[in-house]
C-alpha cells in the first residue's frame, strides 16, 4: 500500500495539503483505508487535522454542534444526546462505531450514511473551511468538495419530535436495506404542523421525502390519515440495488416500514 | 515510501519503531513487531479478526494507520495471560468449544474483553451485540456467547 499520511494541528494547514491531487482526508479511515486495501490507486496521499475542536460536542442552549471527528460511539454516549443515539447506534458494529467520524459519514455512499440520514432530518448545517452550508446542498455537492468538514449543528428537537429507524436483514448489525429519520411538529391534538423526512438508499446518498412531508401536513398519526402520505412515499426516488437488496425490493418495503416508523 | 517513528505500548511493553507512512496497525504488528495474534481476514473491516483494544477502545488494526497509535495503549491478545495462567475469557472459550479453526478467536475475546470491562454481567442480548462486528465461520456462535456469559459469571464469582 503506497499511502503517505500527514498530520496538521490546524485545519487550515491539513486543508491546504488536502488540494494536492490524490490526496484525501483521513477521518476514521472506515471507507479511505478500506479503499486502499482493496487497491484504491486513486489514493495515493492522505492527511488529518488533530485540532482539538474537531473531537468536542457541546451541546448549549437549543443547539447541538458536533466536531467532524466526534465517533458514533462518542454520540451514543452522550447523555445529552440519548434522543439521537439510535442514529448513532446504527452505524456498524462496536469496532466500527469507535472509527467511524461524523465527518465521514457524510461522504459515505449508499448502503452507508445512516447517521447523514438522522442530520438531514434535523436540517444540520455543515461547517467547512469555506463556510456554511444547509446539510442538503452540502449533500448534493459532495462529490466534489475538496474542503475539511469541521463541525456540524443543528437545533435541539423538541422532545419526543424525532424518530429514527434502520432496517437491516442481518441482525444485530447488517448494513441498511433502508434507512428513514423524521422530525414531526404536532399541536396538543396531534396534528402535523411541519415533517422533515430523510430517506437512505433510496438514492446514491440521503435525500428528503418531500412529497410524503407535505401529505403529512394536518395528518394525525392514525393509518387511515397517513395513508396517503405513505402512498406518496416512492416519489423521486431511485433506491439503490446491492447484494443485500435490489432497488424493487427496497421501493416495495419503504412505505411499510414508513408507517411503522410514524405509528410507532 | 518514507518510514516514520511510532511509539506505543504494546501489551504493557514499550515498542519504538519506523514504520512505513500509511502502514497499517495490523501490518505493523504482524510484519514489523512479531505480534501475529492480531489475524489479517478480510482488510476491508467486515470481519473483526483483526480487533485489538487501543486506549480500552475497540478498533480495527486493519482500517488503523499506524502512525495514529503514537503514544497509545494497544493490547492484543497474546498480552492476555497472566504468568501462564489463561484468561478467564481464554478459559472459558476452550472449555465451551468457542473455539475451532481459531481464527475469528483473537477478535472475538478482544471483542468480549471491551465488553466484560465495562459491563461485568452482561445480558444475552449485550453479548450478542458486542460480538456483532466478528464474523465466526465455524462455530455457529452459540458456544462463542455461551463462553461469554461463563467467563462473566466466572469473574463475578471471583469477585464475590
Ligand atoms: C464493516 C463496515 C460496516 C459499516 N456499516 C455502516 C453502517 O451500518 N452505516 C453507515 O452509515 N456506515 C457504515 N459504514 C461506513 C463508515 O464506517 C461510516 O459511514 C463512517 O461514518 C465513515 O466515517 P470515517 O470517519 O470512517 O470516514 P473515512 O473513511 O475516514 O472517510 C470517508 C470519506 O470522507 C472523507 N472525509 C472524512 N472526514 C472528512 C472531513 N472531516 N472533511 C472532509 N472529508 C472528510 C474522506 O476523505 C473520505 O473520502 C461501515 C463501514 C464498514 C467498513
Ligand atoms: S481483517 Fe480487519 S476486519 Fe477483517
Ligand atoms: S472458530 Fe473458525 S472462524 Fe471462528
Amino acid at each position: 500500500m503506497a499511502l503517505a499520511l500527514q498530520t496538521f494541528s490546524t485545519v487550515k494547514d491539513a486543508n491546504a495539503a488536502l488540494q494536492a491531487a490524490g490526496t484525501r482526508y483521513l477521518g476514521g479511515g472506515t471507507l479511505v483505508v478500506r479503499a486502499a486495501n482493496e487497491g484504491d490507486v486513486s489514493v495515493s496521499s492522505l492527511v488529518r487535522a488533530t485540532e482539538p475542536a474537531l473531537s468536542t460536542i457541546a451541546v448549549a442552549g437549543d443547539r447541538a454542534r458536533l466536531g467532524a471527528s466526534i465517533t458514533m460511539a462518542a454520540i451514543a454516549r452522550h447523555p445529552e444526546l440519548a434522543w439521537l443515539a439510535p442514529a448513532a447506534r446504527a452505524v456498524g458494529g462496536p469496532a466500527i462505531r469507535n472509527m467511524a467520524s461524523v465527518g465521514g459519514n457524510l461522504f459515505a455512499p449508499a448502503p452507508y450514511g445512516d447517521f447523514a440520514v438522522a442530520l438531514l432530518a434535523l436540517d444540520a448545517t455543515v461547517i467547512t473551511e469555506d463556510g456554511e452550508a444547509p446539510i442538503e446542498t452540502f449533500l448534493a455537492g459532495r462529490d466534489t468538495s475538496r474542503s475539511i468538514v469541521t463541525s456540524v449543528t443543528f437545533a435541539l428537537p423538541r422532545p419526543q419530535s424525532f424518530r429514527f429507524l434502520k432496517v437491516s436483514r442481518v441482525k444485530p448489525k447488517g448494513v441498511s436495506v433502508l434507512s428513514i429519520a423524521a422530525l414531526l411538529q404536532r399541536t396538543e391534538d396531534g396534528t402535523i404542523t411541519s415533517a422533515r423526512i430523510a430517506f437512505g438508499c433510496m438514492a446514491d446518498r440521503p435525500m428528503r421525502a418531500r412529497a410524503t412531508e407535505k401529505a403529512l401536513l394536518g395528518c394525525r398519526l392514525t393509518p387511515e390519515e397517513i395513508a396517503p402520505a405513505l402512498a406518496a412515499a416512492n416519489q423521486g426516488i431511485a433506491p439503490i440495488t446491492d447484494p443485500v437488496a435490489s432497488a424493487w425490493y427496497r421501493a416495495e418495503v419503504l412505505p411499510v416500514h414508513l408507517g411503522r416508523l410514524l405509528l410507532a | 515510501m518514507a518510514k516514520v517513528p511510532v511509539r506505543f505500548t504494546l501489551n504493557g511493553s514499550e515498542k519504538a519503531e519506523f514504520i512505513e507512512s500509511g502502514a497499517t496497525l495490523l501490518h505493523a504488528l504482524r510484519d514489523k513487531i512479531g505480534d501475529t495474534s492480531p489475524k489479517g481476514g478480510c482488510h476491508q473491516g467486515t470481519c473483526g479478526a483483526c480487533s485489538v483494544i487501543i486506549d480500552g477502545e475497540l478498533r480495527l488494526s486493519c482500517l488503523t494507520l499506524a502512525e495514529t497509535c503514537d503514544g497509545a495503549d494497544i493490547r492484543t491478545i497474546s498480552g492476555l495471560a497472566a504468568g501462564g495462567v489463561l484468561h478467564p475469557l481464554q478459559r472459558a472459550f476452550l472449555d465451551a468449544f468457542a473455539t475451532q479453526c481459531g481464527f475469528c478467536t483473537p477478535g472475538m475475546i478482544m471483542a468480549a474483553k471491551v465488553l466484560l470491562d465495562r459491563t461485568p454481567n452482561p445480558s444475552r442480548d449485550e453479548v450478542v451485540e458486542a460480538l456483532s462486528g466478528n464474523i465466526c465461520r465455524c462455530t455457529g456462535y452459540e458456544p462463542i456467547i455461551q463462553a461469554v456469559l461463563t467467563a462473566a459469571r466466572a469473574n463475578s464469582q471471583n469477585a464475590a
